[in-house]
């Protein structure tokens, strides 16, 4: 799969204790072309959309979503996870052509 | 349901009276020219930032640095302030140094008069001339990503600092003219900026409430762009808006225009990068 270096934000605390409720916060800047506008031509313009956002952590997938044409450009995601153990938390977003845009933010667990 | 019919009469009524006071106001007003010169535009009594005539849902996420997708640009001139540009390959970190030091603040005194050319800079500007000269390196095109991106990080850096730009001076023809550009109706509504942004301030134009047009929030997100934008941007959306003619960006009555803007808002904090509908 291709790996696409896009501009990402992800806001979440480095350290947590155990068991603590942590938010996270996720942006991509994406175009999210919806496939159903026009150019000047008349040509439409191609389908082009983040489809997924999958995360990891702790050897489980701790979130996803499936974003559609009607999610709006620069798409942001936010949700909550319980820490559990030190280790990194991957982030993959997934494109309509299958590339791919990788984050990954390592969590201390005390 | 007689409920609803009788909620729904008045404000019909109401909606016919604002149409007949617009008709009306077509014909009586006869000499515009003379009114735009009666109007003498000065700053608010009350100075507010843009972002409150926003919805609470956007000054939430404007305010939210986690959510503002504006950061997704910032976070990128972050980057290019320190990548090599031109021949011999020069950063802009190269002379300034760290930005967060050597340009905290700076954006909130732009747009200035540039001392060598005399001409007026907007950071924009500012940046162009800095490539040219210094980097030897080909100007940044009007709202392509590199130059949002810089204009975007330069002006967050001065977020916070309160505006303050010169009017005196090398400046003062410039703010003349920006004053006139404000105050003269313009367009196919025959407008001027004045009569909506000084006289109409909080009432609604379509789903918007009018703003003071003040400019802090700028390079801003805005959802109708579903992008980062110039301020030059958002002012070519108003000369639309009346039907005038969209100048080019960075054209002398938009920067003079934006001095005059900034000066209206002097001493208001910047809030760049900000959110708007």
């Amino acid at each position: 799969m291709t790996e696409i270096k896009r501009p990402t934000r992800i806001s979440m605390p480095q350290s947590a204790k155990r068991g603590e409720v942590i938010e996270i916060k996720t942006l991509i800047q994406h175009e999210m072309e919806t496939g159903y506008r026009r150019d000047a031509q008349g040509k439409t313009v191609p389908r082009d959309i983040i489809q997924r956002l999958s995360v990891q952590y702790d050897r489980a997938e701790i979130f996803s979503a499936e974003t559609f044409t009607g999610v709006s450009a620069n798409p942001y995601l936010a949700f909550s996870t319980i820490a559990t153990a030190t280790g990194d938390i991957v982030f993959t977003w997934t494109d309509l052509a299958g590339a791919t845009t990788t984050e990954i933010r390592k969590l201390t667990v005390t | 349901m007689t409920g609803s019919v009788h909620t729904v009469a008045p404000r019909i009524a109401a909606g016919a009276a604002v149409m007949t006071a617009v008709i009306l106001s077509l014909f009586t007003d006869t000499a515009p020219e003379a009114q735009s010169v009666a109007h003498t535009s000065s700053r608010p009594n009350v100075v507010r930032q843009g972002s409150s005539f926003q919805s609470t849902a956007t000054q939430v996420l404007q305010a939210d640095d986690g959510a503002n997708p504006a950061m997704l640009w910032v976070e990128q001139g972050q980057k290019l302030w320190a990548e090599p540009a031109g021949t011999p390959s020069k950063s802009c970190a190269g002379c300034h140094g760290d930005a967060t030091a050597a340009m905290a603040g700076r954006a909130a005194r732009y747009p200035q008069v540039d001392p060598g050319t005399g001409k007026l800079l907007n950071i924009e500007g500012r940046i162009n001339r800095c490539r040219m000269e210094h980097q030897n390196a080909p100007a940044l095109a009007y709202e392509s990503q590199d130059l949002l991106s810089l204009t975007a990080y330069l002006s967050f850096l001065a977020r916070g600092v309160a505006r303050d730009v010169r009017i005196d001076g090398p400046a003062a023809p410039f703010f003349a003219s920006g004053r006139a550009f404000f105050t003269t109706r313009q367009g196919q509504l025959n407008l001027s900026c004045a009569q909506c942004h000084d006289d109409s301030v909080g009432r609604k134009l379509r789903g918007d409430t009018i703003s003071q047009g003040q400019t802090g929030g700028w390079p801003g997100y805005r959802f109708e762009w579903q992008s980062i934008g110039s301020l030059h941007r958002r002012l070519r959306a108003c000369s639309l808006g009346v039907r005038a003619e969209i100048l080019d960006y960075g054209s002398p009555d938009y920067l003079a225009l934006e001095l005059y803007l900034a000066w209206r808002a002097n001493d208001l904090p910047l809030e760049a990068p900000g959110v708007r509908r």
